[in-house]
């Protein structure tokens, strides 16, 4: 039974008024950008701009193709660098971090608090502080120019651990106790009992990892001089920088570009907000 | 002492199975996160050229940042200037819609969900702010203001550099609804329903107050992670502003710590001083959010 809560109407006037003018104003660029992707190229460069397009066309995507096959290196093998970095990253990091925070969340062992403490103290800088020494390393492990350099440190993403740890943490004990006199090992308590448990939270991880690499521009610019191993995201601030000329082909870029997270968190977007319910710090 | 070690030794070896399912993540995590700022540290002590073995100058890296070196001051500033004003714009962003969409039908809500969070998604697009922001007149912004008449000649929204700061501002608070949002949004589903009932019982009197009384104390860890996460990216801003204005911007106006480190470290390969620059950053965003940690502090 829900009881009627203190509400005025003038106030429910103003918020549905204010929520409009911000849903357009984040919506616009978006929108816009899928318009120009299908704009022909007298309608790209037309005064006063419109908005909306007139004779919609696919040409900007063939042209994207077709300029990107001319490249030195295929269109194709950018989509596919970024796909198979992508891909291979998210699950490792999925596999890898929920691995590590079953025994955080549920064990206590000499140093668990420690651990879990870094990885939280790691969320409060941003990477680019480790952005030289990481440099070097790679260097040192002779893992520049390879995919490694773009997915490894990606497995070890901070935020991810800390979402896993938290939302395992809520798991009742009676699960994991009645394993334990069933004789199963800590590996299988974890990947039997915990892991079916924890759906909301992996797809969540999925989301993110395929977010940040997806979306990385930085490292690959850093790490990879090899063309032929350089991601979509790269390849696509090239033809941004193209002028004039690769507008359109740039507006379809970004179109391809933006689609895949897009359709991955509206398929997620119920569960990741189950899994940020435990996404609190607490001290 | 020995008794102490000898009990330690026993809780390691009965635990072994949880060291190592928790090997390959922390291996990572060290090698890739807690190693490179003890590097990054270090290094900030020396003069280092990737050529040569680094060599200890001791202060020298810092006196020369803070004394000598103009442009970083600038960088300073600018960054400080835009994470004041992104930072707390943005976090409040994120409360507020979250708490607006909250009471909203659950398909409303998601159907919100989904436009407010699909710029920080599609964070790699940001570019597509050119075709607003132009500076000729087939910039979506200049066209509709002459065509309005409002102003004759195109602004350079992007190279003036009296504005363009700001105008990254608008960029960056777009693209900042995003995991603290989230975050916000299931904060306000935890809430237990009944303590608003209650509330009103109480005398509570309008959403404002509910929010004040009874919402936000009882999200605060929330609200402690959402606070790291926007002090953090607030202050990491680089991308937009090398890509939209171009780098070194005009007379430097939206030269960034971030960007000052990548041109020491990455064109001029000074990665000592690059370094010490890189410490900077690493001192300011944390003691910063644990200045914010403590202020909100859960009871």
């Amino acid at each position: 039974m829900r009881t009627k809560l203190n509400r005025s109407l003038w106030g429910n006037i103003l918020i549905t008024i204010v929520l409009i003018v911000v849903a357009i104003f984040m919506a616009m660029p978006l929108v816009y950008s899928i318009m120009n992707a299908f704009k022909p190229l007298d309608e790209l460069f037309l005064f006063p701009p419109r908005f909306f397009v007139r004779r919609p066309t696919l040409k900007n995507f063939t042209d994207l193709f077709y300029l990107m096959s001319n490249s030195f290196v295929p269109f194709a093998r950018y989509l596919f660098n970024s796909i198979f970095i992508s891909f291979l990253s998210t699950f490792g990091h999925v596999i890898i971090a929920s691995m590590a925070a079953y025994p955080l969340a549920k064990n206590k062992f000499p140093g668990s608090k420690f651990l879990f403490n870094l990885v939280v103290f790691s969320l409060m800088f941003s990477g680019y502080v480790t952005n030289i020494p990481r440099f070097l390393i790679m260097a040192n492990l002779k893992l520049l120019d390879t995919y490694f350099c773009l997915i490894l440190p990606y497995i070890g993403a901070t935020l991810g651990l800390f979402l896993m740890k938290q939302f395992m943490e809520q798991i009742p004990d009676s699960y994991i106790e009645s394993a334990r006199i069933d004789g199963a090992s800590e590996f299988k308590i974890w990947w039997n009992v915990i892991m079916p448990n924890v759906k909301p939270a992996w797809l969540t991880l999925i989301l993110f990892a395929f977010r940040d690499t997806w979306n990385d521009t930085y490292s690959p610019s850093l790490y990879i001089h090899n063309e032929a191993m350089k991601p979509f995201s790269l390849a696509l601030t090239y033809i941004q920088q193209g002028g004039f000329v690769r507008a359109g082909a740039a507006a379809a870029a970004a179109v391809l570009m933006m689609l895949p997270s897009l359709i991955i968190f509206i398929i997620t977007q119920s569960n990741v907000v189950e899994t940020m319910k435990s996404a609190g710090i607490k001290e | 002492m020995r008794e102490k070690l000898r009990d330690l030794w026993k809780e390691i070896k009965k635990n072994r199975e949880s060291y190592l399912l928790i090997l390959p993540y922390f291996t990572l995590f060290f090698v890739f996160v807690v190693i490179p700022v003890i590097i990054a540290i270090v290094l900030s002590f020396t003069n280092y050229n990737i050529i040569q073995a680094p060599k200890f100058i001791g202060w020298s890296n810092y006196k020369r940042l803070f004394l000598e070196d103009d442009v970083f001051l600038i960088a300073l500033q600018n960054t400080f200037k835009f994470a004041l004003i992104t930072g707390p714009l943005s976090y409040f962003a994120c409360l507020l819609f979250a708490w607006l969409i909250n009471e909203l039908s659950p398909k409303v809500r998601s159907v919100l969900t989904l436009l407010f969070y699909a710029p920080a998604l599609s964070s790699s697009v940001f570019f597509i702010w050119t075709y607003i922001f132009s500076g000729d007149i087939y910039g979506l912004l200049n066209g509709i203001l002459i065509n309005l008449g409002i102003i004759k000649e195109p602004i350079y929204w992007l190279q003036d550099s009296n504005i363009n700061l700001y105008v990254l501002m608008v960029i960056q608070l777009w693209m900042s609804l995003g995991t603290s949002f989230l975050a916000f949004i299931a904060g306000f589903q935890t809430i237990d329903r009944s303590l608003y009932e209650a509330g009103a019982v109480d005398g509570i009197k309008n959403r404002w107050q509910e929010l004040w009384y009874i919402t936000l104390p009882s999200m605060k860890p929330q609200l402690i992670f959402g606070a790291i996460m926007q002090v953090t990216a607030s202050f990491a801003v680089a991308d937009i502003s090398a890509t939209l204005i171009g780098f070194p911007s005009p007379l430097y106006s939206a030269h960034t710590i971030v960007l000052h480190m990548w041109d020491y470290g990455n064109i001029r390969y000074e990665m000592g001083y690059a370094s010490a620059i890189a410490v900077i950053l690493f001192l300011i965003t944390v003691l910063i959010n644990q200045g914010v940690r403590k202020i909100i502090r859960p009871d």
